[in-house]
């Protein structure tokens, strides 16, 4: 457990590589603006926590990164090349999104959601291979969701939900992972169960993680990076020890708090003193 | 049990999903969701085949089935094949197309109310088909286009133009499945005031027609109903089966379907264009008959098992309920009523049984 609160940074020796980007993108509904000219970018073997306050843009950056919204202008590139132009099922075998609240249709059981994850790896002919066999299997095996394989879905706690959609995740294969508040309606202990199954896949299966939070403090000690993000704009970008000061919090959340160290992992700690204003 | 799930697949150890890898195919098999199709294939041979033999004109079933390969005496054969056969056949065919029809739109909309009924389909069709009944005999100019067209044909572009107008009003960069049925539910009120203004205004005689027309009836059906109907599900039969597995993905939500690589769009385009097709085809060719695409996708997914109506088999079970419920019609009861009636009184009580008696809520 241990070794996954530690922060090994392994590829510290050469820049890495950026795997996603969103350049000067602008992201509205309707007339609605909710990005303007907003640049980010995920490097290879990352782990990016996105917080801010509620309504800042944190999740639609997600779901702009995760192409499931267009930019009004700029653009997301993936591996160099914009995502808007690649073929949709091509993106799905590199960059998988657990959207905030997914739906499983009723009845259907864990082993046929994970399953699913495999979607786009098959075609008509290639329903159901040897390889999807085995990484279903695998993924079950690796959330502990093995005993669970035959329950419906709707028929789970929330957090063994979560760990099945996880599950088919990991299914889907994919380098890149985008996951928007995976910890919503979770008790504690739950929030820290997902959020060490996430922390595991970037550790152990070398995944690039960015996951919005909202709880600062288990931000702080799972991503090792932080992006903070106010009124649709990046505020502060950094490790959690430069970006989880004082003055940010005051700025970004209107919060008085003094920020201590983390005894657990050493990371740095939000003590709330009072809402500002 | 590691060594089951890695060597069989999950979901082996109850038994009820098989692996099949033939060549360069690789799927999964369901026990009960294979069996079921092909219970209601014999099921819907049975039926028709005593359909076959019903009538004025007994014939048992033995001769009923040597006719239909050629072996029966000319008298027989000429009352199976060119008097009774067209009725039987468009009844199939009217079956299939709903049920499919049914179970493609529920499955997209999620939503167990979305159905042909329900969206208006039927309403545009009726509408059109009874301003041609109605207006018909008149002198407008307008009426006589509407006459020459013909009525299959007007109901055809009835439920089309209504299907346009649903998907005009419900697109929003995709269609929302609950916007849809709502979208649905007032063209189908318009739709069907459009009927009554009509029977207001029409002559006793014409009133009855269309009445008939309205129930769904499948009286006096010859060929020539039937192969515009069998020449339309020839075709988008394989596309709708096509379609299954992005159906199952897009079941979802948009936002999942699109992060697995289904183009969504496109997509729900494609799925909501081919089940009002069916379902115009299939009024076309026998009237609005109710009922049979919105309670036979529940009722198949609830013998299928799974997570959404099998679209194989709600099109084989929604044959079996039409032919079955003209049977029924046209012998069991003391007066010959119009094949709707019927599948509204028979497939209603199934569905609400089925309720009652299934642990799940409504699934679409």
């Amino acid at each position: 457990m241990t070794a996954t609160l530690a922060h090994p940074d392994l590829r510290s020796s050469a820049t890495p590589r950026v795997r996603l980007a969103a350049e000067q993108v602008r992201l509205a509904y309707g007339e609605h603006v909710v990005v303007d000219g907003l640049d980010l970018e995920l490097t290879d073997g990352s782990f990016t926590a996105i917080v801010g306050p509620n309504g800042c843009g944190k999740s639609t950056l997600l779901r702009a990164l995760g192409r499931l919204l267009r930019p009004t202008s700029g653009q997301v590139v993936l591996d160099g090349r914009p995502i808007a132009k690649t073929p949709t099922r091509e993106v799905a075998r590199v960059l998988g999104m657990l959207p905030q609240t997914p739906i499983a249709p009723e009845g259907l059981t864990v082993a046929d959601l994970v399953a699913r994850g495999r979607h786009p790896h098959q075609s008509w002919l290639r329903q159901w291979s040897r390889d999807d066999e085995d990484v279903v299997a695998e993924a079950l095996r690796w959330t502990d969701m093995e005993e669970f394989a035959d329950r419906p879905v709707d028929a789970l706690s929330g957090g063994q939900r979560q760990r099945a959609w996880i599950s088919m995740a990991l299914a889907q294969g994919t380098d890149l992972l985008l996951l928007d508040e995976p910890t919503t309606y979770l008790d504690l202990s739950h929030q820290i169960d997902v959020l060490e199954l996430v922390a595991r896949l970037h550790a152990e299966r070398g995944r690039t993680v960015a996951v919005v939070l909202h709880d600062l403090n288990l931000a702080a000690r799972y991503a090792h990076r932080l992006v903070a993000m106010k009124d649709g704009v990046v505020v502060a970008a950094g490790t959690p020890a430069e970006v989880l000061t004082e003055q940010l919090l005051a700025d970004v959340f209107d919060l008085e708090a003094r920020v201590i160290t983390d005894p657990v992992s050493g990371t740095p700690m939000v003590v709330p003193v009072r809402r500002l204003r | 049990m590691t060594s089951t799930i890695t060597t069989r697949g999950p979901g082996v150890r109850t038994d009820r999903r098989r692996t099949v890898r033939v060549g360069p195919f690789s799927g999964v098999v369901r026990t009960r969701q294979l069996l079921l199709p092909v219970v209601a294939l014999v099921v819907l041979v049975l039926v028709s085949a005593v359909s076959l033999g019903r009538g004025d004109y007994p014939i048992g079933l033995g001769d009923v089935l040597r006719t239909l390969v050629g072996l029966g005496d000319p008298t027989q054969q000429f009352i199976v094949t060119e008097l009774r056969a067209p009725r039987i056949v468009v009844g199939v065919l009217v079956g299939l197309a709903l049920g499919l029809s049914g179970a493609l739109i529920q499955t997209f909309a999620r939503n167990p109310l979305a159905s042909p009924d329900t969206l208006g389909i039927n309403a545009g069709a009726s509408a059109a088909a009874v301003g041609v009944i109605v207006l018909g005999g008149g002198s407008g100019a307008a009426a006589g286009l509407l006459g020459g067209l013909g009525l299959p044909l007007a109901a055809l572009l009835g439920g089309l133009l209504v299907a346009l107008l649903i998907f005009a009003l419900a697109w929003r960069g995709g269609v929302d499945g609950y916007r849809l049925v709502l979208v649905g539910v007032g063209l189908s009120a318009v739709g069907f005031a459009l009927v009554d203004w009509l029977l207001t205004r029409s002559d006793i005689t014409e009133a009855a027609a269309a009445t008939v027309w309205l129930t769904g009836s499948l009286n006096a059906r010859t060929w020539d109903q039937a192969w515009p109907l069998g020449l339309a599900l020839a075709v988008l039969l394989p596309v709708a089966l096509a379609l299954s597995r992005q159906l199952g993905v897009l079941q979802f939500g948009d936002d999942t379907a699109r992060a697995l690589g289904v183009r969504v769009g496109a997509t729900q385009a494609v799925v909501v264009l081919v089940s009002v097709a069916l379902a115009a085809a299939a009024v076309a060719a026998a009237g609005p008959v109710q009922f049979v695409a919105l309670v036979v996708p529940q009722v198949a997914v609830r013998l299928a098992g799974g997570s959404r109506p099998p679209l194989l088999a709600s099109a084989l079970l929604g044959a079996v309920l039409v032919v079955g419920a003209d049977l029924l019609a046209r012998t069991v009861l003391p007066v010959a009523l119009p094949v709707g009636i019927v599948t509204a009184v028979v497939g209603a009580p199934y569905l609400l049984w089925l309720l009652v008696r299934g642990r799940r809520s409504i699934t679409a």
